[in-house]
């Protein structure tokens, strides 16, 4: 049987090695589902080092920073990489950020983030397993509580 | 950006949480303190507005600062009532804030929001300290705890100190395991199963490699203890008071129970109390929490003192 393969791209940017379950949480950060771009979106490939994993190309699109930051939080060992003229350009492993500066909201009602029109702010103190503490209440979250605004 | 550290050379200007500070940060303002205990400059402030902004009700925390301010010759403005104020109409912390630097030089804030005091800090360009914030934070309540250890035993290493009550969101208590953890205390956590500490400060500890146990009996850790720390169950942080009435009343140290336990044990709590520290104990030797109190003016007048610049810091 022909096997079906996605098209390369020209320009844009590949996400690879998203964990299969997250493929469409990134679809969600990239805001994606409204799009004249060529996006290809593909989840539960094969990968030796994951089992299964998922992939997301679009075409005439680089990422800014605080969408690789925010990938990292879903997808920590995904890889960013630039095409351009068919040629991938620059391959960039994501890491979890030191400062994450208005991505994820916090999951203490009391905060003031929460209560007042302050922008969240929180300090990573592990990445693996994911840890991060919020810098105006001090409550620890882990990634079961980390939510993306 | 501030990145929880004082590094206290006093170059950053607040003080809001006890993260902030490292061990020699702490000793050093323990040191400043003694100095003040002995003599002091009743003119060392003179000239000098501290702004008290208590968005909750406090008696100790506000009067001690004022207290300190009015000993070195400054002067106190506030309020300890929000609804008197223009907080009543809607005005943001941020608006509050603004204009109240300019009409003071320091201001201590007390509000119901964890994270306020941090935000507070951020906007002013004056000096904030952080008189509580919700259940996150009371650090100057700790440094006068550490004081008051310090004073009792000579010494912050290796006691054995025995947290009771509501651990869960008593903030004293979250600060003060957090600061003794650079001094090797052994700690004890005693409370309700609803009440216990949170997994975040455990694992904090776990990482210090503390050693603690948790527990809901007193009486089994009780002669192991150099201080006993008490609290009170917090009736307004109770989303649920049929929860509260459950809980309310579960500990209640008094005489007979301080005479069969260790001879040097000390007695602290960062008061207001209820029933769980019955009068009977407030004339024996082990009783120290109204000292601890006091020590809270020492303290606060050292900390006005460092932040305003008035003391030549030795260490720079």
């Amino acid at each position: 049987m022909k096997e079906l393969k996605i098209n390369a791209i020209r320009e844009g940017t590949v996400i690879d090695h998203i964990p299969h379950n997250m493929t469409f949480k990134v679809v969600d950060i990239l805001g994606i589902t409204d799009t004249n771009n060529i996006v290809s979106i593909a989840t539960n490939l094969y990968s030796k080092k994951m089992r299964k994993k998922g992939l997301v190309k679009i075409g005439s699109r680089f990422l800014t920073k605080e969408e690789v930051d925010k990938i990292a939080l879903v997808a920590p060992n995904a890889s960013v990489n630039i095409i351009k003229n068919f040629e991938v350009t620059e391959k960039i492993k994501v890491n979890i950020p030191q400062i994450l500066n208005n991505i994820i909201k916090c999951s203490n009602p009391r905060c003031i983030t929460n209560n007042d029109k302050v922008s969240t702010l929180f300090h990573s103190t592990s990445s693996s397993p994911l840890k991060v503490r919020c810098h105006y209440c001090e409550r620890c979250m882990g990634k079961e509580d980390v939510e993306l605004l | 950006m501030h990145i929880f550290r004082i590094n206290m050379e006093f170059k950053s200007k607040d003080i809001i949480s006890i993260r902030d500070f490292s061990k020699e940060d702490l000793l050093y303002i323990l040191d400043i303190s003694k100095k003040f205990e002995k003599d002091y400059d009743s003119n060392l402030l003179n000239g000098h507005i501290l702004a008290t902004l208590f968005f909750e009700p406090s008696t100790r925390t506000r009067l001690s600062f004022s207290s300190a301010m009015s000993r070195l010759g400054g002067k106190v403005i506030g309020f300890d009532n929000p609804a008197s104020t223009s907080v009543s109409k809607g005005e943001s912390l941020l608006d509050t804030i603004k204009i109240v630097e300019g009409y003071s030089d320091i201001i201590v804030m007390r509000h119901p929001i964890d994270g306020a005091a941090r935000f507070a800090a951020e906007t002013a360009k004056i000096p904030i300290i952080n008189a509580g914030d919700g259940v996150n934070q009371h650090p100057t309540q700790t440094l006068l705890d550490l004081y008051t250890i310090q004073k009792s035993f000579g010494k912050l290493e290796n006691l054995n100190i025995g947290f009771v009550g509501d651990l869960k969101y008593g903030r004293t208590v979250h600060s003060l395991a957090h600061a003794l953890s650079h001094f090797k205390a052994k700690m004890y956590f005693i409370s309700p199963p609803q009440l216990k500490m949170p997994k975040d400060d455990l694992e904090q500890l776990d990482k210090e490699k503390i050693k603690y146990t948790e527990g809901k009996d007193l009486s089994k850790v009780a002669n192991k203890l150099d201080i006993l720390y008490m609290t009170r169950i917090q009736k307004e942080r109770f989303p649920d008071p049929i929860e509260y009435q459950k809980l309310k009343g579960c500990y209640r140290i008094d005489k007979t129970f301080l005479e069969n336990t260790k001879k040097g044990l000390k007695v602290m709590h960062p008061l207001p109390r209820v029933d769980e520290l019955c009068s009977s104990c407030d004339g024996t030797e082990k009783a120290i929490y109204f000292e601890q109190a006091h020590n809270g003016v020492t303290v606060r007048m050292a900390l006005l003192s460092l932040l305003l610049k008035k003391i030549k810091n030795e260490r720079t």
